[in-house]
């Protein structure tokens, strides 16, 4: 098990390697001067080469990318241009924002989706199941923009009940914070509770259907420790896997329900980053996204193996 | 008949499809003494393994019902039983030993949890006790290594030891009678004769009664007091293992009787098999199930359901050619068919 994740994590380094030099070249691509983009639109000519000069936008290439790596290493990921701050202090300072939200949202579709999916597959053709299963199709087929402008329209607009910009303060006491939280988070949270719902369901459908439920009713087990100890804990891999991928997710933020509620996370950050052409805090953040990425699809793996012991991946070499 | 454990009186267990009513258990009826083993032999979808299930109250949901008849255990309706009572009568006073050891445990959780799990279900007892009763148990079926054993996953295990784990189990549940459903079918045949000779010890230090279910009638022979024939839902020959074998009565009985290979000087001739397949069970009811397999067929086979009756004394039939005024010898002629 060790062993197994230590190869793991040297296998890590060739992949962030692989996305530096994507969103190097990539930043690179996008038509646009990072100088003009910061200095605005009066900016005469000299004084924007002046700028270049003091970004290091004049080097070749190659250099800058070498002296990039460079930084890294040494923990440095740069100074964002538009802010004129190091990168990770914005980054340190937005993803607390964006996994308030991500989090929680992540968690209520958990909360929910979970028993739902489990009730519906035991009752599965009931009324229950159907309704579950067309408001499962409703969510995950919901456009996110949409859905969080009638949230604004209906509970800020109409009925006037909760805040509809905005992250409130801890200063204005905490239903100040709670009250500008849950719209994004309801918004966040309808299509992976869907999917999860969804899952869940026919991932439990398929394990009840094993004979080896029926031999533990044979055993005179009750049904409630075979559905949600034997039955689940053999449904849950799937289920572990979506729920991993929308962990990583959580991490980048949710640009469009961010911008919707003007959520200062990691979502507008970045949208903002690509139009100010700000390379280092793009790279950055894509670097700690893909970090994310990584990391959790590695406690994913360690799950399963907890999970199903038959998953060995030190057997069978390692996978990535 | 002294101390009956099962009787079952008239059984019918049907099958609600789509596609209609199947009757895989057609009005059966039998008794399985304390102590004494009954075998249940047929071919594939005969209703064997529905007769089980109506027993262990396990019929697939909504599809399967139990549409008439009684099953009574040590005097009581096992149909009528709440879920409560259910409970205690699986795992407890009945113990189920499938077909596929491999898939009759639990694949994410230890064998010694499953056990533990079972025993606790049924007894007031501390988790140590149950593990002790785990690891005793599982050194009585001769599970080398029981201490180490408790921590193995079943993909661990042959199919054999899974075997072993699950008559390991069945001992600690000290159960009144077990319904072994093929229980050596998917195993290598050395390991058969070990599995079987577990079940016969079990049943000599327990005295548990067996519904040994199989279409081995070589296991027949072996382990069982008593056998009933099935046939298309329905009882076709019901006697003594001892009877059978000496002096099979049924067309059907003597089919399965020719299809067992033998280790003879014949052994280069051909295996035999009963020729055509069972009916569709949807469209049972007016003729004996077996007349379109059947070489020794008359007219009224096709017109009459036969009657399962006394032919001699303990040997039930039911036959149209075999009654006590008139009896078939196997072999002795072959009807126009």
């Amino acid at each position: 098990m060790v062993k197994m994740i230590l190869q793991r994590l040297i296998q890590i380094i060739p992949t962030l390697l692989v996305v530096v030099t994507i969103t190097f070249v990539l930043t690179r691509l996008i038509p646009g001067n990072p100088a003009a983009a910061v200095l605005g639109p009066q900016a005469s000519v000299e004084e924007i080469e002046r700028m270049e000069e003091e970004m290091g936008l004049n080097d070749s290439l190659g250099k800058q990318y070498v002296d990039y790596l460079k930084n890294i290493v040494k923990g440095d990921f740069g100074k964002s241009y538009s802010y004129n701050i190091p990168v990770m202090d914005l980054i340190t300072e937005r993803i607390p924002n964006t996994l308030l939200i991500s989090l929680t949202s992540l968690v209520l579709a958990i909360l929910i989706s979970i028993p739902l999916g489990i009730v519906s597959a035991i009752k599965q053709y009931s009324a229950f199941d159907y309704i579950a299963m067309v408001l499962a199709l409703v969510g995950v087929s919901m456009p996110i923009f949409w859905l969080g402008l009638m949230l604004v329209l209906v509970f800020s607009v109409n009925l006037g009940w909760l805040p509809s910009l905005g992250m409130g303060s801890m200063n204005n006491g905490l239903w100040d914070v709670v009250s500008h939280m849950i719209l994004p988070v309801a918004c966040l949270a309808t299509i992976p509770t869907a999917t999860f719902t969804r899952i869940t369901r026919s991932s439990m459908l398929e394990v009840v259907n094993n004979d080896f439920i029926k031999s533990l009713r044979a055993r005179g087990l009750k049904e409630r420790v075979i559905i949600y100890k034997h039955a689940l804990k053999n449904a849950l891999p799937p289920v572990i896997t979506v729920i991993g991928l929308q962990l990583a997710a959580a991490f980048t933020g949710a640009i469009l329900t961010e911008t919707i509620f003007s959520w200062p996370g990691m979502g507008t950050l970045i949208t903002g980053a690509i139009e100010n052409r700000d390379y280092m805090l793009v790279q950055g953040a894509v670097l700690i996204t893909a970090m994310a990425f990584v990391f959790v699809n590695l406690a994913v793996d360690l799950l399963y193996m907890v999970i199903n012991p038959k998953v060995n991946y030190e057997s069978k070499g390692g996978g990535a | 008949m002294a101390d009956v454990v099962l009787e079952v009186k008239d059984l019918k267990t049907y099958l609600f499809l789509a596609s209609g009513v199947v009757k895989a258990v057609d009005g059966v009826s039998f008794g399985i003494e304390r102590g004494k083993t009954l075998g249940i032999v047929g071919e594939s979808g005969s209703g064997k393994s529905m007769t089980a299930s109506s027993i262990m109250r396990l019929l697939p949901k909504k599809i399967g019902k139990v549409v008439e008849g009684e099953i009574n255990f040590n005097g009581k309706d096992v149909l009528t039983f709440n879920s409560k009572e259910l409970l205690e009568f699986r795992g407890k006073d009945v113990v189920l030993i499938s077909q596929d050891p491999m898939t009759s445990l639990d694949p994410v959780f230890k064998v010694g949890a499953q056990m533990v799990e079972m025993i606790r279900a049924h007894q007031d007892i501390s988790v140590e006790e149950a593990k002790a009763l785990s690891i005793e148990s599982l050194k009585k079926v001769g599970i080398p290594n029981p201490e180490s054993r408790m921590n193995s996953y079943p993909y661990e295990l042959s199919g054999g030891m899974c075997q072993r784990v699950i008559i390991a189990m069945a001992i600690t549940a000290q159960p009144k009678l077990v319904i072994a459903d093929e229980p050596t079918t998917a195993l290598d045949v050395t390991v058969q004769a070990q599995v079987l000779n577990l079940l016969k010890e079990m049943q000599q230090n327990l005295d548990t009664s067996i519904m040994l279910i199989t279409h081995n009638l070589g296991i027949v022979w072996e382990m069982c007091d008593d056998v009933m024939v099935m046939y298309a839902g329905k009882t076709v020959e019901y006697t003594s293992a001892k009877e059978l074998y000496s002096e099979a009565l049924h067309p059907y009985t003597w089919g399965l009787l020719e299809s067992i290979p033998k280790l003879s000087h014949e052994s280069k001739s051909e295996l035999t098999t009963i020729p055509g397949t069972p009916p569709d069970l949807r469209l049972t009811g007016e003729a004996c199930n077996f007349h379109n397999r059947c070489p020794y067929a008359i007219p009224i086979c096709s017109e009459k359901v036969p009657e399962l009756l006394e032919i001699k004394e303990g040997h039930f039939v039911a036959c149209h050619r075999q009654t006590k005024e008139s009896t078939l010898a196997r072999g002795e002629e072959f009807g126009d068919v």
